[in-house]
């Protein structure tokens, strides 16, 4: 399975960058994660591998750097073909395709409206939030997987997103289960895999630095 | 089946000791089958099959962008569809935008032998994965093509709102949006660096996806007051030599038609 040196710059809270190391363990390969203090000061290697954002998730591949982590996992598809990730044919890729630009583009800056805010902003952002749930249990249907029978591109995408989801239903007082059960019981077919469970951290912890994150940002 | 294949066909089935009731039933069948299944079997010909051809319908809007990024796409792959404007202007989405872009309602849609696939930059990628025979637009190395999808990438999040500004705003937000539209050019200019194209020696999938932006320059040039050419001489002589493909200067909209859109616009928005 080796193919060359993997190094990920990391960050332990970081959905984007959870959805890098997911497809790793479920293609088997080995890597280096390296945390960035993210508060304290980025590394050079990240400012040097990615100087256009100097954000993380960047795949080092034989020291070459990957950048924005949806253009990272499907790197790692095509380099390491197995298990697929993406399915066969065009259609079904462009599909996959499209449903991870929808959660790229809506449901963190969804998740961060409910926890950057209070009040009837908060009230707001959560319907925006839910909303945004359904749609996806739409595009879920009666399948298992977004990619059907197995685990794929589209999970990987939106699982990590999720460990945040504990966070925002405490601030926002409700529960995913109760709204969306399709989208929850999804959630914990997910949380079953092997590659899923050894990457997304504690929900509690993911609970904590948000708390830490609303004092820093003056919100309490 | 004509008389003479029937009277040969008998001498054949006697010589074999075929009875005649069961020579009857053969025969019935054998003109059954040659007057309807045989026809049939010229659906599964490969001269057929040939000459079927796709569906493929474009929902689009003119002056748009990113539909004009499909269009060039078709265009390098030579392939043929049917293109159907939308009227956004008055915003009178068509039945079958909504219906084929439910969840974003907006163009370009490819609808590809009834089934729609959306988002500019995603349909690109379909075009060259299906019709790959032709005209490669994303390179082969999966390291180059993740390069490639990242500038795309950053096309798509970086030069739309500031470029919008520039001729859709006044005042402050306008310096600023035309301020931001030059660096994020200069960082493309910067990329591209010495290569003809940004896919290297050949026109490709983030050539495409910025070259659209080309016939916008003029308006935004003219309302925001400054000149690209003198801001990023070499990513204009880059464009320059884009235009000269076939499938971008019979795709991209004139640059003063453009010009007039954006004036009718701005007197829709109470901007003038």
């Amino acid at each position: 399975m080796s193919k060359g040196e993997v190094v990920v710059l990391d960050f332990w809270v970081s959905p984007f960058c959870m959805r890098v190391k997911i497809a790793l363990e479920e293609k088997g390969v080995e890597y280096e994660g390296r945390e960035e203090d993210l508060f304290g000061g980025k590394s050079e290697l990240l400012l040097k591998s990615n100087p256009i954002y100097q954000k993380v998730p960047v795949l080092l591949h034989n020291g070459k750097p990957l950048c924005e982590s949806t253009t990272i996992v499907s790197y790692i598809d095509e380099v390491w073909p197995s298990p697929p990730l993406l399915p066969p044919c065009a259609y079904g890729r462009a599909q996959a395709r499209f449903w991870a630009d929808f959660i790229d583009k809506k449901v963190f800056d969804a998740v961060g409206k409910i926890w950057r805010s209070k009040g009837k902003v908060a009230e707001s952002a959560k319907e925006e939030f839910l909303e945004i749930l359904k749609q996806l249990e739409g595009a879920l249907g009666e399948k298992d997987y977004f990619g059907g029978d197995s685990f794929g591109f589209v999970d990987v995408i939106a699982i990590p997103l999720t460990s945040w989801f504990h966070a925002v239903e405490k601030f926002g007082g409700f529960k995913v289960e109760d709204e969306c059960p399709k989208f929850s019981a999804w959630m914990k077919k997910c949380m079953q895999k092997e590659s899923v469970a050894k990457i997304i951290p504690d929900p509690e912890k993911v609970y904590e630095f948000v708390i830490m994150m609303r004092k820093m940002q003056g919100i309490e | 089946m004509s008389g003479n294949d029937t009277t040969t066909l008998r001498w054949l089935l006697k010589k074999m000791r075929i009875r005649n009731d069961e020579q009857v039933n053969l025969i019935i069948f054998l003109q059954l089958y040659s007057l309807f299944l045989q026809p049939l079997t010229f659906f599964f010909s490969s001269e057929f099959l040939e000459t079927m051809e796709d569906e493929v319908i474009l929902l689009d809007f003119w002056p748009s962008m990113f539909g004009s990024r499909v269009r060039i796409a078709l265009a390098e792959k030579g392939v043929k569809y049917e293109y159907k404007e939308e009227d956004l202007v008055n915003n009178k989405k068509s039945d079958l935008l909504l219906q084929m872009n439910p969840v974003h309602k907006t163009i370009p849609v490819l609808v590809h032998n009834g089934k729609p696939i959306c988002e500019s930059s995603i349909i690109v990628q379909y075009i060259d994965e299906v019709w790959k025979d032709k005209a490669p637009l994303l390179p082969s190395d999966p390291y180059q093509r993740a390069q490639a999808k990242f500038w795309v990438d950053y096309i798509d999040k970086k030069v739309n709102s500031p470029g919008r500004k520039t001729w859709c705003t006044k005042g402050e937000e306008q310096e600023a949006g035309k301020k931001e539209f030059v660096e994020i050019m200069k960082t493309l200019e910067e990329q591209l660096g010495e290569k003809p194209y940004f896919g290297g020696e050949t026109f490709g999938f983030v050539d495409i996806c910025l070259i659209t932006y080309y016939c916008w320059f003029y308006s935004y040039e003219k309302f925001g007051k400054f000149s690209l050419e003198a801001e990023c001489p070499k990513l204009i002589e880059w464009a320059k030599r884009c235009a000269q493909k076939e499938s971008v200067f019979k795709t991209l909209p004139d640059e003063k038609k453009v010009f007039g859109f954006c004036i009718e616009m701005r007197k829709m928005f109470g901007l003038d």
